[in-house]
């Protein structure tokens, strides 16, 4: 009973890997940069939503809004005044200046909410359900992580397939110049890609911080390298991919806790990142783009 | 006055130029021909034109605007298509797919159905293949693709890069009757080829480019019979 009750919180964490994921392997295939000062987004909706919720004593739905409407702002504004003036830079210029803007947010953090580490009060109020028994609990934030995870890949998905703006999307992903001659506006594009990446950090970080409540400046950081690694994992630019690896990351972290070592867990999921890399270069769902004469 | 004006247009890749003083027209209705040799710079005209390439000095006057101040994804919907070379179609997405990224600009949907329907007609293969990702098409079927999606603009004039590069003598001589048949339903056609027989053979006028520079203009004819062009360029 407890490995399926380790089972479900690792999908419930895989589920948090994959929202964050998402961000980071949409831009990739879009603007085809490596944006990591994705991981700060997270922990800057986690200080709105503390904020709004412990400081000002408002209502928590109204503060998750709030912090996604903020998140979405600070995303396109930072693509705005960072990245988009490196549009024809080096690949290199671009990956320290998000290197730099993820320092920068961390900072500002710091400065503004100091170094001492909050303890965040979760927004979820859904009662844990008890299975079995008893014998197997499922808290409220699962209950609520895995199906709103199950909803976003579904209207994402649906929205990158279906609508006219998500064909733009593939089509900028795959061939800028023939994009613009079709008459897709890769800026708008990159744009759009930012705020989606940015909205899903957002609502990653309610999640996370619901289940992992301690708050400080880096605390963004470990989660958004492990969404990074998720993303590489199922093979970046893939949307499904970046599902996929994300629960198989939390999968892995959280069964290894349990069975193998707490203070391992980590260093295994990066272990299982190198020998999947060392199989497959592309990630599980990687395409090799192969040309036709 | 002429539909499209190229004015003494000048590209550089960098310090180095591609592009040394170009001027031509092409009027409503024709099927012109630039035709030259590898690195004459007949592509990076194209580019030019349809400003995925900055130019450094010159006009592209259309209709009488300059072209080289509109941004590049803007132009398409002045009615200008551009069927790039190597066909650039979107492999990850199917064919209908990938004919409605045709008509992104476009927004009736009755309409769109409409071009659909004569796209199809006009390259029957396309429909058969409808469902298919453009990726796993031949590469014939690429090419009609490219073009299928080019037309469901619905441009009035209609760019195209060595459209017959690397297909089988069949499908050049299916791409240049598709070509022929654009020309009839009053698309004006600007035409790219290394194939300078098939294409001074379908064209009204043409131009020789070398190296930066057009050396020779004329009527298709003209050219086909000028000793220069047939010793360089149709190896007789």
């Amino acid at each position: 009973m407890s490995f399926l009750s380790y089972l479900i919180k690792g999908i419930s964490l895989g589920s948090v890997y994959s929202i964050i994921a998402l961000g980071y392997t949409m831009v990739y295939g879009i603007a085809k940069m490596l944006n990591f000062a994705h991981g700060d987004i997270i922990m800057i909706g986690g200080f709105v939503i503390f904020t709004i919720t412990s400081t000002l004593g408002l209502n928590p739905f109204l503060a998750v809004l709030l912090s996604i409407l903020l998140c979405t702002l600070l995303g396109v504004v930072i693509e705005r005044i960072a990245y988009k003036p490196l549009r024809n830079a080096t690949s290199l210029a671009v990956l320290i200046t998000a290197i730099g803007v993820s320092y920068f947010l961390q900072n500002i953090a710091l400065l503004i909410f100091g170094a001492d580490t909050k303890s965040f009060t979760s927004v979820i109020t859904v009662p844990p359900l008890k299975l079995v028994g008893g014998n197997l609990a499922i808290s409220g934030e699962t209950l609520v992580t895995i199906p709103l995870c199950i909803i976003i890949m579904v209207a994402l998905t649906t929205f990158v397939k279906k609508s006219k703006t998500g064909r733009g999307m593939t089509a900028v992903s795959e061939d800028k110049e023939a994009a613009i001659l079709m008459g897709v506006n890769v800026n708008r594009t990159i744009t759009i890609t930012f705020a989606i990446g940015s909205a899903l950090a957002a609502v990653a970080s309610a999640l996370m911080f619901s289940s992992y409540p301690s708050l400080s400046s880096t605390s963004g950081a470990m989660p958004g390298i492990k969404a990074f690694v998720a993303a590489v994992f199922g093979g970046i630019g893939s949307i499904p991919g970046a599902m996929i690896g994300g629960i198989l990351l939390g999968v892995i972290e959280i069964l290894s806790r349990a069975y193998i070592s707490s203070q391992l867990a980590d260093a295994i999921v990066f272990f299982v990142l190198i020998l999947v890399l060392l199989v497959k270069p592309t990630g599980i769902l990687g395409k090799k783009i192969q040309e036709k004469v | 006055m002429a539909m499209l004006e190229v004015k003494n247009l000048q590209v550089y890749y960098g310090v180095i130029q591609a592009i040394k003083g170009v001027s031509f027209e092409v009027n409503e209705g024709e099927v012109i021909a630039l035709i030259g040799a590898n690195g004459a710079g007949k592509t990076t005209i194209l580019h030019t034109v349809t400003g995925l390439l900055p130019a450094k000095t010159g006009e592209v006057l259309y209709e009488g605007t300059d072209l080289l101040k509109i941004p590049a994804h803007k132009i398409v919907s002045h009615g200008i298509a551009h069927v790039p070379e190597g066909r650039h179609v979107f492999s990850q997405l199917t064919v209908y797919e990938n004919l409605l990224m045709g008509a992104y600009t476009r927004s009736d949907k009755s309409e769109i159905e409409e071009t659909l329907e004569t796209v199809y007609k006009r390259f029957p293969r396309l429909r058969e293949r409808k469902g298919q990702y453009a990726g796993t098409l031949s590469g014939g079927e690429q090419q009609m693709l490219a073009m299928g999606r080019a037309l469901m603009s619905k441009p009035r004039i209609v760019l195209m890069d060595e459209p017959s590069m690397g297909l089988s003598p069949i499908l050049v001589g299916e791409v240049f009757d598709i070509i022929q048949s654009i020309r009839k339903s009053g698309t004006t056609v600007l035409l790219v080829e290394q194939n300078a027989k098939k294409a001074l053979s379908i064209a009204d006028r043409a131009y020789v480019l070398e190296t930066g520079n057009i050396v020779l203009e004329g009527s298709a004819n003209q050219l086909l019979n000028d000793e220069s062009v047939k010793k360089a360029y149709l190896g007789e």
